[in-house]
């Protein structure tokens, strides 16, 4: 039984590899746009190592390596708590038209669901909100803000 | 809104409509502003009192409102008061022409008022000062509460009669009202006159509302609410404020419209991380599906005649707007242009797409054909979108949001409006903070 999800789990990790190698091209052109937070400063944390949000390009809902490494991590934090559910929220920064950005909120949030079930972590586990423009963590008209509020960011349901 | 409040009982007065020498030119911006009078409109002293109006000053408001109205569409130049030369009911009986030219105006409005019975009774003309004739009188009987929306529909009368076109002031605002720091915005849907009296709030703040719109009798508002943290479309019925939840879809819907003929929303539905459109009728429930593509189809907008529907999708890459059949077929994109173009709304008069457009960091409210030819951009701001059309086509109603400093310091949202011609931009006034207005149609037709 012990095996057989371990070789589950190993399989989930090969058939996420290959969804990584699939992406690469699509990193290129995230990469490209330059304007994704890298820094810490509004993250939390669903436990200790476990950051809460992954950051977006300007119009992108494709996940950076950054990303990628946060929601893995994310992925092992709901394997290893299997009663707990969680929330990701999508959200865009100021700068796009409201209906748009409700939609590219809901796309950017699904992204990083997507990941998290390709980690072996069940659909149903996960809900999906998108509050588009309306919930910005940082309220100034900066670049910095707006790098700040694209984001998807996991939360506990309680 | 009930029917029989708004009834109003409309006479024509026996006068000789034909021959007026004064026009107004609205095909281009007006810089030359025709010089009106209005005079107070003289109040019968035999007027029963009413508990809630002092029918007193009630001519000189309602002369205030009209003027305010002429003003604010930058076509009228309302002269000073303090000019006027003749007594309200003197002038209404008979004006001396030569007395209201003396001061430049072209044109005069005259009038006289009274409540008997219970009933507001208001009787204008519209005089032709250059050809010292008569060219409207009309008289009207209604509730005197009603007395704002009289002064109102003079004006649509008289805007009508000089410019050729309908006018727009008998008409409503929905927005969604703002209060409290950008981070924690608290939105509640409110309701307005035109000229921004009568505000009413339809919800309490408890959930985030977006995107009221109007249906074509004005009777119902649709809109995206997050009630119980699921954004949904719901329908409002603004007199008996009883709201649901339109259609059963298993994710968030969004970008709520409906069609000219009032028996469909149309709107956006989010699953799995793609948005397409769908309709929903309102009677039978039947819920169809218009676009089927993997990428954001959003923000439709029908035509007037019904038959085609603008878009915003993302399916090139990045928003532009598209038209489609109003099944779905036939999808050709129309913009072309540098920048992103999102907010297609096609105008009453079918003739125009207004849009917002994005580029190099300044967002832009514009106008063009609906085959994407003959673009014009109306203004530029640091941020700014969602046009709504004024009902007669001529005029957009849009918001502004100020850029913030940290913590969002010196945030504002405020509702403008432009005229097409790209003249005469002017901020609304609104009792808070306000974003997403919608322009209701005449409700006097």
């Amino acid at each position: 039984m012990k095996f057989k999800t371990n070789l589950k789990n190993a399989l989930l990790i090969i058939f996420a590899a290959t969804a990584l190698t699939a992406c690469s091209t699509a990193k290129k052109s995230t990469q490209g746009t330059g304007d994704v937070y890298t820094g810490s400063e509004t993250v939390e944390y669903l436990a200790s190592g476990v950051p809460d949000r992954v950051f977006f390009a300007t119009n992108k809902t494709s996940l950076t390596t950054k990303s990628r490494e946060t929601l893995r991590k994310q992925a092992t934090y709901l394997r290893k708590n299997k009663k707990l559910n969680v929330t990701i929220e999508g959200h865009a920064d100021e700068r796009g038209t409201r209906e748009y950005n409700l939609a590219l909120g809901e796309r950017r949030a699904n992204s990083a669901k997507d990941y998290l079930m390709t980690y072996g972590i069940s659909g149903k586990r996960i809900a999906v909100i998108s509050y588009g423009k309306e919930k910005p963590v940082n309220s100034d008209s900066s670049s910095l803000a707006w790098s700040q509020n694209r984001r998807s960011v996991t939360v506990k349901v309680k | 809104m009930k029917k029989i409040l708004l009834i109003v009982f409309i006479f024509f007065l026996k006068t000789n409509i034909s021959h007026s020498l004064i026009t107004i030119d609205i095909t281009r911006g007006n810089l030359d502003p025709l010089p009106i009078a209005v005079s107070p409109l003289h109040v019968d002293p035999q007027s029963e009192k009413h508990k809630d109006i002092k029918i007193k000053e009630l001519g000189e408001k309602v002369s205030e409102i009209i003027e305010k109205n002429f003003k604010s569409t930058g076509l009228f130049n309302p002269l000073k008061k303090n000019a006027f030369v003749q007594k309200p009911d003197i002038a209404h009986l008979k004006p001396r022409f030569e007395d209201w030219r003396l001061i430049k105006a072209q044109a005069l409005v005259t009038g006289k008022m009274s409540i008997k019975d219970n009933k507001l009774k208001v009787e204008f003309r519209l005089w032709d000062l250059t050809a010292s004739k008569e060219i409207i009188a009309l008289a009207f009987t209604t509730t005197p509460t009603n007395w704002r929306r009289v002064a109102h529909i003079i004006s649509d009368k008289i805007y009508e009669r000089l410019t050729g076109e309908d006018g727009y002031f008998d008409t409503r605002i929905i927005y969604v009202a703002e209060s409290g720091p950008k981070s924690a915005r608290i939105k509640k849907l409110a309701i307005m006159d035109q000229d921004g009296a009568n505000t009413k709030y339809l919800t309490l703040g408890n959930e985030l509302v977006l995107t009221p719109r109007f249906n074509p009798a004005n009777q119902l508002v649709t809109y995206l609410s997050y009630f119980r943290n699921l954004p949904r479309v719901y329908l409002l019925d603004i007199e008996t404020g009883v709201q649901e939840v339109v259609g059963n879809f298993p994710g968030m819907t969004f970008a709520p419209r409906f069609s000219p003929d009032g028996k469909k929303i149309i709107m956006s539905f989010a699953k799995d991380g793609n948005s397409d459109i769908y309709t929903m009728n309102i009677e039978n429930r039947v819920v169809e599906k218009i676009t089927e593509h993997s990428s954001i189809d959003t923000s439709p907008s029908y035509s007037p005649d019904g038959k085609y529907i603008c878009f915003n999708s993302d399916r090139s890459g990045l928003q532009q707007i598209y038209v489609m059949k109003s099944d779905g077929s036939d999808v050709k994109r129309i913009t072309f242009g540098k920048g992103l173009y999102g907010t297609p709304v096609w105008s009453p008069r079918g003739d125009l797409i207004a849009f917002t457009k994005v580029r190099k960091g300044k967002f832009y409210i514009g106008v063009m054909r609906p085959d994407g030819s003959g673009e014009r951009l109306l203004t530029e701001n640091f941020y700014q979108e969602a046009p709504s059309w004024s009902p007669n086509g001529r005029v957009l109603i849009f918001y502004r949001e100020t850029k913030s400093g940290p913590k969002g310091a010196g945030f504002t949202a405020k509702l403008w409006s432009i005229d097409i011609t790209g003249y005469n931009e002017r901020q609304i006034r609104t009792e808070t903070d306000a974003s997403d207005p919608s322009w209701s149609s005449l409700l006097s037709k």
